[in-house]
């Protein structure tokens, strides 16, 4: 009940990947026969992947999984744009250290711009994205990037109208995640994608959100003399903002196509989708340039260097085309057996309330408050049952806060503190869920019995 | 610690959080207790409720009852502490005042450095409790 968390390997999958552990061991950088099977075997997974996504193989870079996936893809982007991360000349702040304007000295802006300290540049993503994404546009911020962390609503899910009106002319990505981890509410890329093509074709003003003109510092143009060409020379080029999505747990469940979801980043990791743990792919949209964060050899167009996980790479590739090949199968049934379970939890445990959105939802995610009673208790409970699940509890999390996407839709701590993942998978059967059943109500009851809390 | 393998706390605390002590089930009786303290919050992820019964004459613990929200340590952090002042007919509410989390703690079998602080409130209960206690008589 944790599949969210961890999946089993596919038997077809450990199969697909045995030949490269002991047989076909070669290097694939290697001229003879050894290294040109292995080579074979990248290209073949990068081909099949490709395939599952719509996309050419060129665009596919195997990494060592979805956290390495999303850095890349953020710190790689803001990283190419602004000529190097951590090497900005001014930072200028407020009276409270904050930046206010930063200079990028080997910026790809043009030349006339570099001179001149710039807008900060603009990252957009959402409150409740995964640590993976947020942390690194931490780590942006502080070096002189700005970011806006989207609210995701009571239900989970972004507003493109937000989207719309948080870019502005130095937005150079948008990360949002295809669907959230923990309360499984799909995020509808498609239509933010719309809402980033048609800021783009405007030329990058939305009509709604007017660029801060008073935070530009630069001179004058002698020729032409109106605000909106001045304002035009720190504009980037046209393909900016890039997008990117976080689509960890979509495989399986969701249409991966990155044309209909018009996504120029995507991010998989092979360990959610019974395949091996340490693997992952960004896609890379075809002139999307990145700057690496590992530096080393050739390998993966020089994005991640360092000799191919080649059994991980061919199990990735066989996880995800089996994913994408049982896809609406498993989610019909999933689907149905989540909502049978949402049912009886909500009818069978008094106050437990349902946490995203009801119908926009992974059809492997369960996730209810019960009230009154403690995550980490509840947990422990059930393992001693025989079921894994996992809590939005601070108790099981190292800095002691409770689960920030709980909170992003407005769940109070004490919500958050009682909150209970179930994750549904290809072993999942309507007897697990019976099973859960029984043991739960009497689990809640107990702890119910000795609770000083009464929410009503 | 050959226990962490198969679980996450010591035998003592899976035992107290398992199968928790001396909890009050409900609203306590008119006069049942002397007194009670109540410390934690939501938004700390833990909150307890203690209330405490005492002799008069010889200022000895009667009787202690709890209730928590919390994590298993703070389930089982209450339990035993309710245990070590009813042990031997009571203990007095000065010795009993110099209990530690770190004396809990250890009755436990020791607990992971992050939980300490914030999963012990049994004894800051208590002494809310007992302060309550001395402002009334």
């Amino acid at each position: 009940m944790d599949h969210a968390a961890a999946t089993p390997m596919d038997e077809r999958v450990r199969k697909a990947m045995e030949p490269y552990w002991l047989k076909d061991f070669g290097n694939p950088n290697a001229l003879y026969k050894e290294g040109l099977v292995a080579r074979n075997a990248i290209e073949s997974a990068r081909a099949e992947v490709a395939r599952v996504f719509g996309a050419r193989p060129k665009e596919i870079i195997f990494t060592n999984g979805g956290t390495e996936s999303d850095n890349l893809a953020i710190l790689g982007i803001a990283g190419a744009v602004a000529g190097g991360i951590g090497k900005l000349t001014s930072l200028r702040t407020d009276e409270e250290g904050n930046p206010t304007e930063a200079k990028f000295p080997n910026s790809s802006l043009k030349p006339a711009a570099r001179n001149f300290p710039l807008p900060r540049l603009h990252i957009i993503t959402s409150k409740f994205e995964h640590h993976a994404v947020l942390s690194a546009c931490k780590k942006l911020e502080k070096e002189g990037f700005e970011v806006t962390y989207l609210d995701v609503g009571k239900d989970g899910v972004v507003d493109p109208e937000e989207v719309k009106r948080a870019l502005r002319p130095e937005t150079i990505l948008v990360s949002i995640m295809y669907a959230n981890n923990e309360i499984g509410a799909i995020q509808p890329i498609r239509e933010i994608a719309k809402v980033i093509r048609n800021f783009k074709k405007k030329g990058g003003f939305s009509g709604e959100a007017k660029p801060n003109f008073s935070r530009f510092t630069l001179p004058r143009s002698g020729a032409g003399s109106d605000a909106s060409q001045n304002f035009a020379l720190p504009r980037l080029n046209t393909a900016f903002p890039y997008f990117h999505t976080d689509a960890c747990q979509a495989p399986g469940y969701l249409d991966l196509n990155i044309q209909k979801l018009g996504v120029d980043l995507m991010t998989i990791n092979g360990s959610k989708i019974y395949g091996p743990k340490g693997t992952g792919v960004l896609f890379v949209k075809d002139g999307v340039k990145l700057q690496p964060i590992l530096y080393g050899g050739e390998q993966e167009k020089k994005l991640r260097p360092g000799t191919e996980n080649v059994a991980g790479i061919v199990g990735l590739a066989a996880a995800l085309r089996l994913a994408d090949e049982e896809r609406e199968k498993e989610s019909t049934r999933l689907s149905k057996l989540r909502d049978y379970f949402i049912g009886r939890l909500t009818m069978e445990i008094p106050k437990v309330v349902l946490n995203g959105h009801s119908a926009e939802r992974l059809p492997n995610n369960v996730n209810v408050s019960i009230l009154d009673v403690e995550g980490e208790s509840v947990v422990l409970y059930l393992d001693e049952a025989g079921v894994a699940c996992s809590t939005g509890s601070a108790c099981t999390s190292e800095n002691l806060e409770p689960s920030h996407v709980l909170m992003a839709i407005g769940r109070p701590h004490s919500y958050a503190h009682g909150a209970m993942r179930f994750s549904l998978g290809r072993s999942t059967t309507k007897k697990n869920i019976d099973y859960v059943m029984k043991v739960l109500p009497g689990i809640i009851e107990k702890l119910r019995m000795f609770s000083p809390v009464k929410i009503s | 610690m050959a226990d962490v393998d198969k679980w996450i706390y010591s035998a003592v605390v899976k035992d107290h959080f398992m199968h928790p002590r001396g909890f009050l089930m409900g609203e306590p009786k008119e006069g049942e207790f002397d007194a009670h303290g109540e410390v934690g919050s939501f938004a700390c992820g833990d909150i307890i409720k203690l209330w405490i019964k005492i002799d008069k004459k010889t200022e000895r613990i009667t009787d202690v009852k709890w209730q928590t929200w919390g994590c298993a340590t703070a389930i089982a952090s209450a339990s035993m502490f309710s245990e070590m002042l009813t042990e031997n007919e009571g203990m007095n509410i000065d010795e009993a005042m110099k209990i530690t989390p770190k004396d809990i703690a250890e009755k436990l079998g020791g607990l992971p450095a992050r939980k300490f602080h914030c999963s012990i409130l049994a004894d800051k209960a208590f002494k809310k409790a007992v302060e309550a206690y001395r402002l009334r008589s």
